[in-house]
Order: C-alpha cells, then structure tokens, then sequence
C-alpha cells in the first residue's frame, strides 16, 4: 500500500480550513482578541493551518456556557449519557482513517499506529464508559428500623481539563469520557502543538451532544490554560503534562479548594529476567519487540520504555540483538502505514533530544546505535525541514542524567542488574513512578518484581497496552489518580447522603 | 555569568545572549521573572519561565545561580540528581509548553548541558529557595 496523501486546505474528510474558532455553546465562536496563531506540520516544519489565540475573555465564555448547560446535563439519566457516548464512539469509528490521516499530520507520528492503536482506543473509549456509568449503581445502609442512608452519584459540575499533544485525539479522550459520563459539563483546552485534529472530532461529534456540554477553548498555557486552571468556576481541574505546571495546577486548586487529578510523566524502567533467553522463541521474539517499544509514537509516551535493565548474564546476547531489531525500525514517509516510526512533535522537543545526546555522551554512555537526526526523503523535498531523530540506544549507568530524564525521545538507555534486588533498586532509583515492564518466563520473578517496583502500572510479559479496565496512573512525582477504569468516575463525582428519618417521634434533645 | 560582564566568578548556571534577549522582553511585559527547571512528561526536561511569586517556591526548592536577572531554580530531589552538570540557558523556535511565558512568541527555552569543570564544582552549590 502506498502513503495516504497529505492532508491540504479544503473541505475532504482529511483537509484543513484556513482557520479554526472555539468551540463554545455548541457553536464556532472567534476568539475575543480576534488573534489566531500558527499550527505546525512536524513531517514538514511548516504551518498548516491557524487556531484561536484564546485568552481569559474566551475562558469565560466557555464557563458561562458550560455552567448554563449544566443543570440540564446533570439531570439527564445515565441511560440517556451512555446512548450519546456510544454514538460519539461510532461516529468517531466511521471516520477513523480521515481522523487518524489528521492526527498523523499534526502531531508527527506515523500514522500505521493511529491506524492501529490512537482511534480504536479511543472509539473503545467511549463505549467503555458508557457501560461503566450504566452500570454504576448507589448504595443504601439500614442505620436502624427508623433510618435509612442513601448515597446517590452526583456530578461536580464544571470541569476544566488541560491535554498534551502526544496522543491529542485519545488524551482528549481519556479525559472526556470519565467526566462527560459522570453528567459534568467541560471545559477542555488542547495543547497549542496539536489542536487541529481534536477539532476535527469535535467538528464531527458536536451535533450527538447538547450544547454546551463540551466546550473547546484553543491558546497557550500561559494565555488560556492558566484562567482556566485558576477560574473560581471550575469544580476540578484534570491535567497531563509535567511537573512544574502540575505542581502549579495544584497549587490554583488549593487556592480554590476543589480536587485535581494530574498525570505528570516517568522514565519507565524495562527489566529483562536472564530466563528471557532460555529459548529462542516467539516469547524472546516478543521480547525483543517489548524493548524496541522505546521508539513506539517516537518515544514521546509519559510511559516511554527509556530505561531497560538487562540482567548480566545475558546482556551481551540479548542487547545484540536488540540492537539489531532496533536497526530494523523502518523509517519512511509517516503518512506510509509501511513507516515505523514518524516525526517528533516540535521543533522544540527535537532540540531538546539532541541537547540530551549531547549530555549523554558528556557523562560517558556510549552509542550502540542512533545518536543524531534523520532524514526522510520525499519527491519533493517537503520532509527536509521535519524533526526526525533516529532510534538510539545509550549504554550506561543508572546514575546518569539521560536514565533519570524524560528525554521524551526515541532514546532507550541501557544498564546491567545482577539479581531481583539490585533490579527492584536499580527500577526504584526514580523521582518517578508512572510505568513499568517486566519480562520473565517465571510468573513468581514476574509476580515478585510487579509488586516491588515503584510504579502504577507495570506491564508483565507486554509493553504499551492501554486497554480501558485497566487502571493507569502514577506513583510518587508521577501523579495523582487513575485513568482507563471505572474508578476514574469517582474522580469526577461526589457522594450525597440523603440521611432519611422515618421516626414520627422527636428526639427528646428540645 | 551576565553577557557583557568581564569573567565572573565560575557559575553552575548561564545562558546564552539569544535567551537574554527572550528574557528581557518577558520581562519588560510581565515584571519579574523566575525560571523553574521542569521534569517529567511532554514538556519537562526544560525551563520553566514564570512571573515572580507565581509559583511558590518553598524549602524544596533550590536556587542554583541568577541568569539575566532572573533567578533558576528546581527541586531539591532534582538537583541531586543534575548537580555535577553545568547548565546554560538557551532558546530555540518551538511550541512551547505548560504555561511558560515565551510560549506564545514561537519560542521555547532549553537546558544545554555539559559537564561542571573542577572550578564551576567547587562554586557555591545551589541554596534553598525558602
């Protein structure tokens, strides 16, 4: 098959406008500036298309539109939420190739993964926590024969959410669905890299929800994110993205007194058992595949695999052929489902992987493989100003700054452990606690390492799987809260206690 | 080390004049500022440029030097873990990120490293920032 061609200005499933409003009320509103700023191609370094430049004003205009719609919405019945989340999850899975040809095109990443993993997650989504909200029940306590508690769900109002740019279309999805499933109205602010095709979405799901339910405000952090963050009319605020903005989101909230769930990245340990090598078989196969995941969406997951620990005895075996399958990532036109491996997002994220080469070959790790750009060729040349790095594999110590930073590049750095304990130290040595992979053939290794390592989630025999059902989310600088599972719901809930006498009788106090 | 000074006592932080520049003007728009070395996810592993007194620094803060006027700091835990590196300040086209301030101009700050030479390591080392 060859590459699906490059999305342009017009009205296609897959083509972009000149410019794009916000979405507020259930309608296209211009931003209050009248100011727009330029979106950017990654494949090409060049802009596409132009985006509101919202500030405060715009900010405003969603919550008014939010809170005006929110009454309603919540009294609208889980049965009525989970139709509309089931037909957002069709619509969105009749147009899946249009949205995942967009999503290539603005965020970089090679669109064989949005083909195969962005938009089904996403579709699946949303039918999950359709179910999810249907099947979520109260509960109700017998105190005594005169009084009954009775907890009831209820939504907290208006939320604010605030998204990265390496998955836009599932992040905005992640955070959506919980939320608008709990009978919130929201608030969403994409980030400035990757707007465009969360539009996209929203230009082909708006007509399933009442308007102003969801509401779309485009801009900078500093500019729109912020009064969004600090707005005393928002109930919670939900956000991914790093440390020093999570830390500041917190801090908003705690002025506000209102909840925050935060995702705020890791440096995800990959730990290799030396029964990995006992055969060479499909498991080793997956094996090797499972290390490789380190270049999966560029490297730009807060979950990367940046770190594998290979354990000694079969470290020069194992990470020969690492090296090669590493060598065998197939680079190429990312709009070619043929192509592994695409763009980086930004000009700015490409500075900094090759800043972060640099210091890792200051600190004395070697290069086994990588190390510098690529380039990608194209007829026309369009590719030369892309931000390609190629796949590369640092051997070092874990001490060293390139295995304790998100590089948030297709960068894997490789180290030695002797036994279980030197691997739960060397795994735990982290400021973070996001993810984690462990290999073994023997489930109690699997089993003791799962449990000892720092970390949310810990993929076991696998790498990189999002099913929702499955809990994710951070320990220690990481994050707070867990996304993909029913529990999510909680987050954007609170309990009302109807606490109900049916004693005729007073007390006898007065 | 400010740009256009003579040598200066060796420093664990600098920055270069393009960034300077960046700075002088945020400033010029926004008062003081204060950089805040991020980690974790998408836009970490770079400066942060807030307003003074935006971000509230406390005792699990260090302040590692002052650049163009403006004071770079992190977290403790952090610095434990950068400070045999040297750190300088620099900017480059970008799409910035979280809610740094030079964002909106097209531009984005970034971590240089290299490694401290035996005077910058015995230079004072990072003090706490409340």
């Amino acid at each position: 098959m060859t590459a699906y061609p490059r999305p342009t200005r017009g009205s296609g499933p897959s083509d972009f406008a000149e410019r794009y409003d916000n979405f507020i009320g259930g309608k296209w509103v211009p931003p209050v500036t009248g100011e727009y700023f330029d979106d950017i191609a990654p494949l090409t370094g060049q802009p596409f298309t132009k985006i509101a430049r919202s500030t405060e004003a715009d900010v405003d205009l969603a919550l008014d539109a939010a809170h005006d719609a929110f009454p309603t919405w919540s009294r609208t019945s889980a049965t009525q939420r989970a139709l509309m989340m089931n037909r957002i999850a069709d619509r969105i899975e009749e147009n899946l190739e249009a949205l995942a040809i967009a999503e290539c095109w603005e965020n970089g990443k090679a669109v064989r993964e949005c083909l195969a993993a962005d938009l089904p997650l996403a579709v699946d989504h949303w039918r999950y926590f359709a179910g999810a909200i249907r099947a979520q029940e109260g509960s109700a306590g017998v105190i005594d024969e005169d009084m009954v508690a009775y907890h009831f769900h209820e939504p907290l109002g208006v939320v604010g959410q605030i998204i990265p740019w390496n998955f836009p279309i599932l992040m905005a999805t992640w955070k959506l669905a919980p939320a608008l499933a709990a009978g919130n109205c929201v608030v969403l602010k994409p980030a400035e890299q990757t707007p465009w095709s969360i539009l996209k979405v929203v230009e082909l799901i708006a007509d399933l929800l009442p308007d102003g339910v969801l509401n779309v405000v485009n801009g900078f952090g500093a500019e729109a994110g912020k009064p969004l963050a600090s707005s005393d009319r928002v109930a919670k605020v939900a956000f991914t993205g790093e440390t020093t903005t999570g830390r500041l989101i917190m801090q908003y909230a705690s002025a506000n007194i209102i909840p925050v769930t935060l995702e705020l990245g890791g440096k995800s340990p990959n730990v290799f058992c030396a029964d990995v090598m006992r055969e060479d078989d499909a498991f080793l196969d997956k094996a090797l595949e499972g290390f490789t995941m380190f270049a999966l969406n560029q490297g730009e997951v807060c979950t990367c695999p940046s770190r594998a620990l290979v354990h000694e005895s079969v470290y020069d075996e194992f990470m020969e052929r690492a090296t090669k399958r590493t060598q065998a990532i197939v680079s190429g036109d990312p709009l070619d489902p043929a192509t592994m491996i695409g763009a980086q997002a930004s000009n700015d994220q490409l500075e900094k992987i090759m800043s972060y080469l640099d210091i890792g070959r200051e600190e004395g790790a070697t290069v086994r493989t990588g190390g510098g750009r690529r380039t990608v060729a194209s007829d026309d040349g369009a590719y030369d100003g892309g931000y390609y790095v190629e796949p590369t594999i640092f051997e070092g110590s874990n001490d060293m700054r390139v295995f304790q930073e998100e590089i948030f590049g297709p960068v894997v750095s490789v180290t030695r452990f002797s036994d279980t304990d030197d691997a739960l130290r060397i795994a735990n040595d982290t400021l973070y606690g996001l993810g984690a992979g462990v290999w073994s053939r023997d489930g109690n290794t699997a089993y003791r390492l799962g449990r000892g390592i720092q970390a949310g989630r810990v993929w076991t025999n696998n790498y990189h799987a999002y099913p929702a059902g499955a809990a994710f989310g951070g320990y220690k600088a990481s994050g707070i809260g867990r996304e993909n599972h029913k529990m999510m719901l909680d987050h954007y809930q609170q309990t009302k206690n109807l606490l109900v006498s049916y004693s005729p009788d007073r007390l006898g106090f007065f | 080390m400010r740009v256009g000074e003579g040598v200066a006592a060796p420093s664990r932080v600098a920055i270069t004049p393009a960034a300077v520049e960046v700075v002088e003007r945020l400033r010029a728009r926004h008062g003081a500022v204060v950089f805040h070395q991020s980690g974790g996810c998408c836009d970490g592993s770079s400066p942060m440029c807030f307003a003074e007194g935006d971000l509230i620094l406390g005792p699990r803060d260090v302040v590692l030097g002052e650049v163009a006027g403006a004071a770079f700091c992190m977290t403790s835990a952090q610095y434990r873990l950068w400070e045999h590196t040297h750190l300088t300040v620099d900017v480059v086209p970008g799409r910035g990120a979280g809610f740094s301030l030079e964002a909106p101009d097209g531009i984005r700050f970034l971590i240089r490293s290299r490694l401290l030479t035996e005077d910058e390591a015995a230079s004072p080392a990072a003090v706490p920032a409340g």
